[in-house]
């Protein structure tokens, strides 16, 4: 757990060495205060003191940030060669994945709680369900824990961020969207297994403020496929022949 | 302290770059890995610091298996890898620190640490300066660093001095034959005046397999067998060669190209011929007027073995 904190620290400090964690959180926070109060189906709009419009809003931008955040994180060591310089070092592959893994998460927790003015306001505007403010942002935790994951796997297996990017992005955008599609036009088991799959419906049924152990059990096994895959092809080097 | 290979062999797809390879190192030697490029030095190397596992084979370091231990295997070893990756966006001091962590340095020791190889790879002008704003040299030196900063029993450089200037060689080289004195050092180079100048012993791979193994000296006398001359014999007359190969000793007379008088002569394994070609020049009245014994150099020993 230390050396895994150590590899956190590094990329957390790179993350704001480089202005990236700047650039996340200032994006993260224009988009989604634009949609939330002043575009569109805005909270004024809906005139419901809740925080479903931007909740809605984050689980489209984390879809697309995430990605850019993740895509250098291996690839990159891969191409400079300094996984080598870490790997020969006392420290385990896995240790150096989940290190990276907890970087990205704490830099999007941080983007987070930078939105909890807008629950402030909100509250101040009527009668607002905590339980579901709650559940939404426990989701988007939960949401982007598997995004990350995904993030780190595609990472993984290139050297090239932008191969890294799109690849997070084809494989994510099933979880995201295309699960859901197909879930809703198809009937019977397949139709009932693909919704299962649909980040959506667990996100939603999170976001209501209801704490289902399938829904756990969901984002769980994404977030330890994701990384146990990552881990698997940062360790080919050892079994490629 | 010793690191016994033994039988290691790497495959990638079909081509083997490490082919059953076997040696041992003992504690305080600095070895140099000597061989055209691509001949498996950095392979080998990989496997030694656990970066890759071997295909076949086992290696020990302190009797611990890379196949059984890796943590205690890489405590104890320092690695600077080819081209120097370090990371850019990171000050001195900072990467310093990063993986004096990582190695497992104790909180207290990692400021003496970084304190000592500051001093000791000579970084104490630039130590607050970002990796990427420093010359090549100075990165060397912070890879060399790096690799030092846990104190560890090995150290394993490979190609330490590319693409450094003269003068940064020659120190890269001292501070190498300094740290020679008290830790067991292996490097590799393609460079053989670099090898020869700081290794106690020198480890010729080629084509995945070790091809000789020895200190210079004994490499050079391995392949001295023949006595090889030049000389220039003045006047200049069409007998001279055919005489030359007359005497019993010699085996091979050739002209040396653009030099009229010049010979190159090689004498047969076992005998000298200096002193009959110097009554062969007062028989015959012609003018000794050079000879000179050549010295068969590491690069010739290298070009034998390796081609």
């Amino acid at each position: 757990m230390k050396k895994t904190w150590i590899i956190t620290k590094r990329e957390l400090a790179s993350f704001f060495d480089s202005l990236t964690a700047y650039v996340m959180v200032v994006l993260f926070l224009g988009l989604s205060g634009i949609f939330t109060w002043l575009v569109g189906s805005n909270i004024f709009v809906n005139n419901q003191a809740n925080m479903g419009v931007f909740f809605g809003i984050a689980f489209w931008s984390l879809f697309f940030f995430i990605p850019a955040l993740t895509m250098k994180m291996v690839a990159e060591e891969n191409r400079l060669g300094t996984i080598e310089l870490l790997t020969t070092k006392d420290i385990t592959d896995g240790q150096i994945i989940r290190g990276k893994f907890f970087a990205c998460l704490i830099l999007i927790l941080i983007s987070l709680i930078c939105t909890l003015p807008y629950y402030i306001t909100i509250s101040q505007l009527g009668n607002i369900d905590d339980g579901a403010v709650i559940g939404g942002y426990v989701g988007l935790l939960f949401l982007s824990g598997s995004y990350v994951a995904i993030g780190l796997f595609a990472s993984s297996i290139t050297t090239n961020q932008i191969v890294a990017f799109l690849v997070a992005l084809f494989i994510g955008i099933f979880f995201h969207l295309l699960f859901d599609v197909m879930g809703t036009s198809t009937l019977g088991i397949l139709g009932s297994f693909f919704n299962y799959l649909s980040m959506r419906v667990h996100f939603d049924s999170i976001s209501r403020g209801v704490v289902d152990s399938r829904d756990l059990v969901y984002f769980g096994s994404i977030i330890t496929m994701g990384l146990y895959l990552a881990e698997l092809m940062l360790s080919k080097r050892n079994w490629q022949s | 302290m010793s690191i016994i290979v033994e039988n290691l062999t790497k495959k990638y797809g079909e081509q083997k770059a490490v082919n059953d390879i076997s040696f041992k190192i003992e504690t305080g030697e600095v070895v140099g890995f000597l061989g055209p490029n691509g001949a498996g030095k950095s392979t080998t190397m990989k496997m030694i610091t656990c970066f890759m596992a071997p295909s076949i084979g086992n290696i020990t370091v302190d009797d611990i298996s890379v196949n059984e231990n890796q943590s205690l295997i890489k405590k104890k070893i320092g690695y600077l890898p080819e081209n120097n990756p370090l990371y850019f966006d990171m000050s001195i001091v900072d990467y310093l620190r990063f993986t004096a962590e990582i190695q497992g340095v104790s909180k207290s020791d990692i400021p003496g640490r970084i304190g000592e190889m500051i001093e000791l790879c000579g970084l104490a002008r630039e130590k607050h300066k970002n990796i990427n704003e420093l010359s090549k040299g100075f990165r060397q030196r912070v890879g060399l660093a790096q690799a030092m900063i846990h104190d560890p029993e090995v150290l394993i450089l490979d190609e330490p001095t590319t693409g450094l200037d003269p003068n940064q060689i020659v120190e890269i080289r001292k501070l190498i034959k300094e740290l020679g004195k008290q830790k067991t050092v292996i490097l590799s180079s393609h460079i053989l005046s670099e090898v020869e100048a700081t290794c106690d012993r020198i480890l010729i791979i080629n084509r995945g397999r070790i091809v000789a193994d020895g200190t210079s000296e004994t490499l050079r006398s391995q392949a001295d067998g023949q006595e090889s001359l030049t000389v220039h014999i003045a006047p200049l007359n069409e007998d001279l060669e055919k005489s030359l190969l007359g005497l019993g000793s010699v085996e091979k007379v050739s002209a040396i190209e653009d030099k009229p008088g010049f010979y190159s002569i090689q004498s047969k394994p076992n005998m000298e011929s200096r002193k009959a070609i110097f009554d062969l020049c007062v028989k015959k009245k012609w003018y000794l007027l050079e000879m000179t014994g050549i010295e068969t150099r590491l690069e010739d020993v290298f070009r034998d073995l390796t081609n």
